[in-house]
């Protein structure tokens, strides 16, 4: 590894920590600032209710959770504690934040893959369609998918899904986390708005691509519609459609929420729902910095995998910071549906 | 755009205005070519029948939040036993539920709640995230790496997680969820004016609006924020979209206004223990979602266009 790839390595893992860093302070202000007295929250348990608590009772539980300090030293000792791994205890039910979060992971990590794998098949056939079809209609009903996919609730299809194939026609089971059947309703309905996003930008990058000279090049040299369409387009629109990986990431987790809602699976989704029910502070924290922690993570990645896609960028200072705004640049945003 | 087609600079201090208006007209004049061109001529609404659906399709549920009662003569919270979960018929357009209420009433009642807690989402956003990139993209330096950096924090959090951990700290109900959405929509909002506010402030006659010594308030109010707001406003219709399928996954999940009151997402959620016998108890509501949100999508695709054209 030369030293300008270890700077540069180092350099974006010094920003992915200090984003973190200020995620982590946004959710201690959203969570610990906002409500008058967070304990009296989270001993309302959910519908914001002043509830008669005995005030000894009050005073221990802050005290147990280090808010009878000044707000600068909970802020140290939460930030402090953050560092060492250690996202504090579940006000329900008093085990340690990490440990439900690890316990729940595995289910959504797995139904998250399903539904990506599924979403990107979906998201790339559809935009090639969407650039090969010859003949108008096909052309501007492929166009009008993505829309659609973005706009459906997430919650209201995979209801929809258990109606026709679950009670309809019993082929999928409604709900839980049993056996390799029980994840396809799921993953199909998490991939439908991660599909269209996909979809979406892909389509756009490979119009803009198919209109540059260098396909007219090819075209002229006799190279076939499909290598065209494949191997110069398709690698080409590849570049702003990565920009969005993170967003995509951001996506499934989100989703997972309403998913694994509708279907009654295990996973993070389901506990953060129950954090924000119980009003569990710590644990709500805790999985807002998962998910800030995994979208960063991911544009790490895609950040190193852009020389890999396009040999243009090279990992040398400004030529290749600038080469991946203009990639994120012409990446509009995404309609981020995740509802 | 090459520099020389540009106007010549203002000779005296009172051709700012007077530039601007040539930037308009010119601007104007532009789209005005495009739209001369043979076999355009047909009236907007035969060229785009399904954008007038969109339009209507808006209008429609906008007016049944305003006045349910010219669409619906039944209750929303009283039911009849005796008509309890029948499905959809004349006397009843969506079926009714267990409790035997009308559930196109509960639907039309419900837009109210809904849709108070969409418009007051995107105009927290809009008003919070304009003002925010208004004067990170005027002042720049400092404050704009510092705004900029905030919005940053606030994208990498996955905006229904954030909506979420809002509604933690804030409780429960549609107001509560309506400030939880809104804050979630700020940072799009300040990333996409501060851009427009960058463009326009490159622009000659805010250069000489400034040269000439007008007050910076004045240049921000009269000069930028006119020539910024159109991709806002787009933004706006898309935001209003998405707040929709927030606002109601966030009500589906429990969050909202506490039962019997009527919202469109407790509405659906409400009809999951009898999914397998009435369809219609999740299907209807949900499909009201659906087609506004298709619908605000296709209205800000068509605002899109026309402040890019």
């Amino acid at each position: 590894m030369s030293s300008a790839l270890a700077g540069y390595l180092a350099r974006r893992v010094g920003q992915a920590v200090l984003v973190l860093w200020a995620a982590f302070t946004v959710t201690f202000a959203i969570l610990y600032l906002l409500p008058s007295d967070p304990v009296a929250v989270m001993l309302g348990g959910g519908q914001g209710e002043q509830v008669d608590v005995d005030p000894a009772q009050l005073a221990a539980l802050r005290a147990e959770h280090g808010l009878d300090d000044p707000l600068p030293v909970q802020y140290a000792a939460a930030l402090w504690r953050t560092l060492h791994l250690d996202l504090g205890t579940s006000i329900s039910n008093g085990a340690p934040v990490t440990r439900l979060i690890a316990d729940a992971l595995p289910q959504t990590a797995l139904l998250a893959a399903a539904a990506f794998a599924l979403a990107l098949v979906l998201g790339v056939a559809t935009a090639l369609a969407s650039t090969w079809a010859r003949w108008g209609w096909v052309r501007s009903l492929l166009l009008a998918l993505p829309p659609l996919g973005v706009s459906l609730p997430t919650f209201w299809v995979g209801l929809l899904l258990i109606q026709l194939l679950s009670f309809r026609v019993p082929v999928f089971p409604a709900l839980g986390n049993e056996g390799a059947a029980s994840l396809v309703l799921p993953a199909v309905t998490l991939a439908v708005p991660v599909s269209a996003s996909i979809a979406q930008v892909l389509a756009r990058g490979l119009r803009t691509a198919l209109a540059e000279p260098y396909v007219e090049t090819a075209r002229a040299k006799g190279a076939s519609r499909a290598r065209v369409h494949l191997r110069h387009a398709l690698r080409n629109a590849t570049i702003p459609a990565l920009t969005i990986a993170g967003v995509i990431v951001g996506n499934l987790l989100a989703g997972a929420v309403v998913v694994e809602t509708v279907f009654s699976r295990v996973g993070i989704g389901r506990l953060t729902v129950s954090a924000v029910n119980g009003q569990d502070i710590p644990l709500v924290q805790g999985l807002v910095l998962l998910a800030a922690a995994v979208f960063v993570a991911t544009n790490l990645v895609v950040d190193l995998l852009y020389p890999v896609v396009d040999p243009r960028i090279r990992l040398l200072g400004g030529a290749r910071a600038s080469a991946r705004r203009t990639a994120r640049a012409t990446a509009r945003p995404v309609v981020g549906s995740t509802s | 755009m090459s520099s020389t087609s540009r106007p010549a600079p203002p000779e005296s201090v009172l051709d700012v205005l007077e530039i601007e208006q040539r930037y308009r007209r010119r601007a104007g004049a532009l789209g005005a070519r495009r739209a001369r061109r043979p076999g355009r001529r047909l009236p907007a609404w035969v060229r785009r029948p399904d954008l007038l659906l969109a339009v209507a399709v808006v209008a429609l549920v906008l007016a049944w939040a305003l006045v349910p009662s010219v669409f619906t003569g039944q209750s929303p919270i009283d039911g009849v036993p005796a008509d309890r979960l029948q499905g959809p018929s004349a006397a009843h357009p969506f079926g009714t539920d267990h409790l035997g209420r009308d559930l196109f009433a509960r639907v039309v009642h419900g837009s109210r709640l809904t849709l108070q807690a969409t418009v007051l989402a995107v105009l927290i956003g809009l008003v919070a995230g304009s003002a925010i990139g208004l004067v990170a993209g005027f002042v720049r330096g400092v404050v704009d790496d510092v705004a900029m950096r905030v919005v940053d924090v606030l994208l990498s959090i996955p905006a229904l997680l954030l909506s979420m951990a809002l509604i933690t700290a804030l409780g429960f109900g549609t107001v509560k969820v309506a400030i939880a959405v809104g804050i979630g929509t700020v940072a799009n909002f300040a990333r996409v004016m501060r851009s427009e506010v960058l463009k326009v402030g490159a622009a000659v006659y805010v250069e000489a609006a400034r040269a000439s010594g007008v007050r910076t308030s004045a240049v921000l109010l009269r000069h930028v924020l006119p020539n910024a707001a159109g991709p806002v406003l787009a933004l706006s219709a898309l935001e209003f979209g998405i707040a929709v399928l927030a606002v109601s996954a966030l009500s589906f999940l429990g969050f909202g206004a506490p039962p019997p009151a009527p919202e469109w997402g407790s509405l659906v959620s409400g009809g999951r223990d009898y999914l397998a016998t009435a369809w219609w108890l999740t299907t209807l509501p949900g499909l009201v979602v659906a087609a506004v949100v298709l619908s605000a999508n296709r209205i800000a695709r068509a605002l899109e266009r026309r402040t890019a054209a």
